[in-house]
């Protein structure tokens, strides 16, 4: 019966979901919203899924991976190559770009999250550098003059993309599998004992993650009608970062909503870039000293809706810990 | 013969870098915190410096002198306002403000100056260069191998021989006995935190001098760089940030030397990856047990 309640609750957020979706096509189709504000929509969708894909590696299984626009840049770099150079469609595009990126996931996942903490941090910052330096090289897709795209990601593609980010990490996060991540994420040792796989549940969670990265990064380079290597420096990985730990680090919708809401801010400061970067650094600095499990901590934005009652199972059953 | 040249190159870059490493190296020992305000900091010193030979014409060393000072403040500042509160929230937490007074450092000098680049004055020291063994060196390299040769010197001193040295050195060993013994925790980790800061200052100076040119984002790059370099001798290890930073400027340059220079910021990375997957400890550091 529970299982039943849930179900209904899912669906009708997914109709829900499309019905916006359908709306918001006419809108833009109808030109009823001006191109500046489309813009920032597409901005904020693509922010989204990089802010999904990031907290299911930090928030959820705990890894602090510190190099996500390498991800992002891999994603950019492959479906530019297949829409660009071999001109295939845009949706083999965005699958070509996503699966690359899982790849390069599974590549550098392997080896470093053996590594734990710090050590991660750095050397997922390490491959996000060497992403950037290996694209500056190679003169195929342009080297440091970057590649010219066009522009091809629409609203129907970009939300459809969301769509499926969030139901694909939310129902992982729900399954046995992102059970078995989350108890990576409370306590390693604990779950290694309990017989988790913790390395295999690791790479997973870091592979799907690249892998919507990667489709972002697709998404991004139909949008930005120029990739260029300069654009996956890590200040990116920062500030997809920034999304997870203002949001919540465990709280995918906190992570979506921080997504939405530093977009539109740095839309309006666009103008006073150092400004931005700034106010940015501030709120991280502050956030850790005063609220350090973020905005929403591990809860999510239908736990305010439960009242309590149904609270218990899912992912905001009440465990205090959090990876800050 | 190019090859010692590029030898040469590499020990000037290396001893930059190891500078650097020092500070990460001894914050890091001492309270597990990896500073990423350090490259920051190191950029701090190189404009101070900047300006204290421009505006102030003073000359190499008193700049150098100023340069470490100021470094030595800002970096207390830093770890009594961001860190201190910081001392036993979560790693992450801790790893996510340094990252933030990163951010701030860069984009709040920035904010000040602009981010147009400044060029170091070439004419600091006479540019002679002596030929050995049909290798130039020239003077601004004997001047940096020279000033961080001391620096270490004096920081080896420090550490080993006076009381600050011992109670620093007390403190990363174990922090809760070492105040059951009456020691000053708080003062001995700002005074780690002013040394290594200090180092990162003089650092600055000598980048400056060597690079000519200098930027508000100059610090991000070496600064990782040098912190590979204090993985790679074994983080918390003082004579392992030394040659690991001697090390990598090695490599560099011959990597740069082999025609591949562009690949050269790429290449620390590289090694950092490998030290960390195949001797996580460093080349001077021991293999330590988990235990639950």
């Amino acid at each position: 019966m529970n299982m039943l309640k849930g179900a209904k609750g899912f669906w009708s957020s997914i109709v829900l979901a499309v019905v916006f979706g359908i709306a918001m096509q006419f809108l833009i189709t109808g030109e009823i919203i001006n191109f500046f504000y489309v813009n920032t929509l597409y901005f904020i969708g693509i922010n989204i899924i990089l802010a999904a894909s990031l907290h299911l590696i930090i928030g959820i299984t705990g890894q602090f991976s510190i190099g996500h626009a390498g991800f992002l840049a891999v994603g950019a770099y492959a479906s530019a190559i297949i829409t660009m150079k071999l001109e295939l469609p845009f949706v083999l595009g965005l699958v070509a770009g996503g699966v690359a990126a899982a790849i390069a996931g599974l590549i550098i996942g392997i080896p470093t999250l053996r590594l734990k903490g710090d050590y991660l941090a750095i050397a997922t910052l390490g491959f996000g550098e060497i992403v950037r330096i290996v694209f500056l090289n190679i003169e195929y897709v342009g080297g440091a003059s970057g590649m010219t795209v066009t522009q091809l990601t629409t609203w129907p593609w970009l939300f459809g993309s969301i769509l499926l980010t969030l139901l694909v990490i939310r129902n992982f996060t729900n399954s046995t599998h992102g059970r078995a991540c989350i108890s990576v994420r409370e306590n390693e040792i604990a779950a290694d004992a309990m017989g988790i796989n913790t390395t295999y549940y690791k790479v997973v969670a870091f592979a799907i993650g690249a892998f919507f990265a990667g489709v972002a990064g697709a998404l991004y380079a139909h949008n930005f009608f120029i990739i260029q290597p300069t654009n996956f420096g890590f200040l990116k990985s920062f500030d997809i970062l920034i999304f997870v730990v203002l949001g919540g680090l465990g709280s995918m919708s906190g992570a979506v909503l921080a997504a939405i809401l530093l977009t539109i801010v740095s839309t309006f400061l666009q103008s006073y870039p150092e400004l931005r970067m700034i106010i940015y650094s501030l709120v991280l600095i502050i956030m850790m000293l005063y609220r350090p499990q973020g905005i929403m901590g591990t809860r999510e934005l239908t736990s305010f809706f439960k009242f309590g009652k149904s609270a218990k199972g899912g992912v905001n059953d009440g465990s205090k810990n959090t990876v800050a | 013969m190019e090859f010692l040249q590029q030898l040469v190159n590499g020990v000037s870059l290396g001893s930059i870098y190891a500078l650097i490493a020092l500070g990460y190296t001894m914050v890091y020992g001492i309270v597990k915190l990896i500073n990423f305000a350090h490259g920051d900091v190191f950029m701090v010193g190189a404009f101070i410096g900047f300006y204290s030979i421009t505006i102030l014409d003073l000359g190499f060393f008193p700049s150098l002198l100023i340069s470490m000072v100021t470094c030595a403040i800002l970096g207390v500042l830093i770890e009594r306002i961001a860190y201190k509160p910081l001392r036993n929230a979560t790693r992450i937490a801790a790893l996510i403000t340094a990252i933030g007074v990163s951010l701030l450092i860069e984009y709040g000098v920035i904010y000040v100056r602009g981010a147009q680049p400044e060029a170091y004055p070439g004419d600091l020291i006479p540019a002679t260069s002596i030929d050995f063994l049909g290798v130039k060196v020239s003077s601004q390299s004997l001047m940096i191998l020279g000033t961080s040769v001391v620096l270490m010197v004096l920081l080896q001193f420090i550490v080993h021989k006076t009381k600050i040295g011992k109670a620093m050195r007390a403190v990363s060993y174990d922090m809760d006995a070492a105040r059951l013994m009456g020691i000053n925790v708080n003062n001995t980790i700002s005074a780690t935190f002013a040394i290594g800061s200090a180092l990162a200052g003089a650092a600055g100076v000598a980048f400056g001098m060597y690079y000519t040119k200098i930027e508000p984002l100059m610090g991000i790059i070496p600064g990782l760089k040098a912190f590979v370099a204090a993985v790679l001798g074994g983080i918390g290890i003082i004579p392992g940030a030394m040659v690991g930073g001697l090390l990598l400027g090695v490599i560099e340059s011959l990597v740069s030397a082999a025609g591949f220079s562009l690949w050269r910021d790429g290449v620390a990375f590289v090694v950092l990856i490998l030290i960390l997957i195949f001797r996580p400890a460093g080349l001077f550091g021991k293999n330590v047990r988990e235990k639950v």
